[in-house]
């Protein structure tokens, strides 16, 4: 009796730890509640700059407003002028390559392939005002062009192919008067646009981030906690945190989902160990180009095609562009699935003039990291691929001259001749042209970062943990549980378990077979 | 033929909930590696942890059990009989052969179910539970830096613990075979579900009684 009555406590025992190991938390997420809260908070701007005296005199040059701005922020503009926002390069430690220069400044890229070509129309996005050309006065902070980041009234663009400068139609007085605390809009006139079009380059900032849902993005959503770009992008003296590895290489600088949420977020530890080798992003941005499609590839080979002697057009259904006579040929695609790869924070970046070899697909930024890489976690990437122009003798790529000011300048876009802007293009970056020009493979990678989902809409455990095509199907070098098994095993335990069987089938059938037989000879 | 007590309380309680537990974590685990798909994969891993975590509980009490009664010593392996049980089960068995081996209170098992049950408990389930508290727990190490305890990889560790999850699944069938071979076709069934089974009067003079109740007072 006293053994039953302990068997019957072992039993409960067991049978409530499972239920208390399976019991779902439902308290609720405070640590989230916390920052819902937080940034549900929308603070008032504290002073009204319309009142101000030094912005009610009509303003004629945009140099005029920023005298205007630094009469008060003093040594707001110096802040700005150490950034890369303004100087668009950096010294960076490039592995393998040493300390180098990179930015926009001097890196080649597989869109429009770099600014050296075109600065005219490209440095429309510049923080500055007329940085033209290489003679461009970096010292001098009246050219800081403070209104981009800091219009409160949605009026203030910059002109196309104005080097910085702003549109005619602007009203500097209105903008000026109507400054505060940069918005979603600031940010996203350039960082949405880049490479000629919405969406283009990172595919996971477009313009449908101007007004987000939820499904779109948790974060910026406006029928939701509506934050904006520089509530993540914080800054300290004008210096922004964040960066993308087109244009950099170091581990420094980034933004991570850590600087508000924790390393370890999930209620449930099994979800908590994967933060260890797998980014954030990875899961919860399951889809990109949610909206409008993002570049995929770009021909630049099939440029200069003509109609009735004429550069032309086409557009798909979507309404993007699929070819264009100054680009090439284009492929688009939305609601895509990421690419994953490992990624440590440390990227490779070709710099003009490296030789490569033009049989295999050139990477421009190689993102690094392994499994056994410490550092490196999975990450969702977008990988943009083209066929860009290269010099075939000197076995480097061509910077061609895109842009033309004045006929006969050697401008792509104008005289559609290859030799020509290419000889023109490589002298802007002092280098010799061999007189023979190919188009090469090249790719480049996006880290994927914007665009997170609900967490309902998270990617689920069998997309990757899945034996047939799961998300992670081509990244190596690790056991993923599900996804990988050894041939061997799988084989010789199926064959175990089959031959057992067997075994009991026989053993069995024979049993009764000799069992009958047994009976029947016994029967008189 | 004698009625006996031959699995006590706790025996009968830790062999059913063992069986219970193998069966699930089979289920679960074999979810988790992709063989199957039953209760979605991340129901299977919770349930396969918390599975696993009962197991490990009742490992314990079992050890406690078998080493406090002393009935650890039924499973030591010997040579005795081995070969006259295995011509039983290839020949003897389809003629109504006899048992070779003697089933008592004191050794219920046969050598070859002594050699089996003795793998299992030595080689089987020290290793599943090994690899699977590694697989559960290989990432802490490296959180807390404790680098002498980093482990590379889930490689190694996941195929041991893929081809002890086969064996299992082929010892389970077996076993459920062999339930059917005792003295009749139910008598083993019944015997682990209440505990007291028919056996032939042992000719040889023991002191059942004595060890038995010895047995019965031990209290854990």
């Amino acid at each position: 009796m006293k053994k039953g009555a302990l068997t019957v406590i072992m039993l409960g025992a067991i049978i409530a730890l499972m239920f208390t190991a399976l019991q779902k938390d439902r308290s609720g997420n405070v640590p989230q509640e916390k920052l819902k809260s937080r940034y549900a908070h929308k603070v008032n701007a504290s002073v009204d700059h319309s009142l101000f005296q030094q912005l009610k005199k009509k303003f004629t040059k945009p140099q005029e407003v920023t005298a205007a701005c630094i009469s008060c922020h003093n040594g707001r503009a110096a802040e700005v002028m150490q950034t890369t926002h303004w100087n668009w390069e950096r010294s960076e430690y490039i592995a393998g390559k040493g300390i180098r220069p990179l930015g926009k400044k001097n890196v080649l890229n597989n869109f429009c392939i770099g600014i050296s070509g075109n600065k005219q129309s490209c440095n429309k996005c510049h923080a500055g005002y007329g940085y033209a050309d290489s003679k461009f006065n970096f010292k001098d902070s009246l050219n800081v062009d403070c209104l981009a980041c800091h219009d409160n009234s949605s009026t203030y663009i910059k002109a196309s192919g104005g080097a910085g400068m702003p549109d005619s139609s602007v009203n500097l007085n209105t903008v000026a008067q109507h400054v505060g605390k940069p918005q979603r809009t600031n940010c996203g006139t350039c960082h949405f646009f880049g490479g000629g079009g919405n969406n283009v380059k990172h595919g996971d900032l477009e313009k449908a981030l101007f007004d987000p849902s939820r499904e779109i993005d948790v974060h910026m959503a406006s029928d939701g906690i509506d934050m904006q770009c520089v509530d993540c992008h914080t800054a300290e003296q004008h210096q922004m945190l964040g960066k993308m590895y087109s244009v950099s290489s170091m581990n420094r600088g980034r933004v991570e989902c850590e600087q508000c949420h924790t390393g370890m977020p999930h209620a449930d530890d099994v979800l908590n160990n994967h933060t260890l080798k797998v980014a954030c992003q990875s899961c919860h941005i399951p889809t990109y180009a949610k909206v409008n499609p993002t570049k995929l590839y770009w021909d630049w080979s099939t440029a200069g095609r003509m109609r009735d002697g004429k550069p032309y057009e086409e557009t798909d259904s979507n309404g993007v562009d699929v070819y264009m006579s100054i680009k090439g040929s284009f492929q688009w695609g939305k609601q895509l699935t990421p690419d994953y790869i490992w990624f440590n924070g440390t990227a490779s970046h070709y710099l003009v003039g490296d030789t490569f070899d033009p049989s295999r697909p050139l990477k421009l930024n190689e993102l690094f990291g392994s499994y056994r890489d410490p550092d490196a976690k999975i990450y969702p990437v977008k990988i943009h691929r083209a066929r860009q122009i290269y010099d075939t003798e000197h076995h480097y790529l061509i910077q061609p001259k895109t842009f033309s000011s004045k006929p006969g300048d050697g401008g792509y876009w104008k005289e559609f001749n290859w030799q020509r802007a290419s000889e023109e293009g490589m002298k802007l970056v002092n280098l010799p042209y061999s007189g023979k020009y190919g188009f090469v493979e090249t790719e480049m990678y996006w880290p994927v970062n914007h665009m997170v989902s609900p967490k309902n809409k998270t990617v689920k455990c069998t997309e990757c943990h899945t034996r047939d095509n799961g998300r992670l199907a081509h990244l190596g070098g690790f056991y993923l549980p599900g996804r990988d098994y050894n041939p061997w095993v799988e084989w010789l335990g199926g064959g175990c378990i089959a031959l057992t069987l067997a075994g009991v089938v026989l053993h069995g059938g024979a049993r009764i077979v000799m069992g009958r037989k047994r009976k029947g000879s016994n029967l008189p | 033929m004698k009625k006996e007590y031959v699995y006590r309380s706790f025996e009968r309680f830790w062999h059913w909930l063992q069986a219970v537990l193998i069966l699930f974590l089979g289920i679960t685990g074999f979810e988790i590696h992709g063989s199957i798909r039953f209760f979605g994969y991340d129901q299977a891993v919770a349930y396969h942890h918390v599975a696993s975590m009962s197991f490990l509980v009742l490992i314990v009490f079992a050890v406690f059990w078998h080493i406090t009664t002393g009935e650890w010593k039924q499973y030591l392996p010997t040579r005795k009989n081995l070969r006259a049980q295995l011509e039983y089960y290839i020949l003897g068995i389809f003629h109504n052969a006899p048992h070779p081996t003697k089933k008592t209170v004191l050794s219920k098992l046969n050598p070859l179910q002594k050699l089996v049950y003795a793998g299992l408990k030595v080689l089987v389930i020290p290793v599943m539970v090994f690899t699977g508290l590694l697989s559960m727990f290989y990432r802490y190490p490296q959180r807390y830096e404790v680098l002498s305890l980093n482990i590379n990889g889930l490689q190694t560790i996941a195929l041991l613990h893929t081809i002890g999850a086969f064996l299992l699944v082929a010892f389970f069938i077996a076993h459920l075979y062999l339930i059917t071979t005792g003295r009749t076709v139910t008598s083993n069934l019944k015997a682990m579900i209440t505990g007291y089974e028919e056996l032939p009067v042992d000719t040889e003079k023991r002191d059942d009684d004595a060890s038995t109740t010895s047995v019965s007072e031990v209290n854990p």
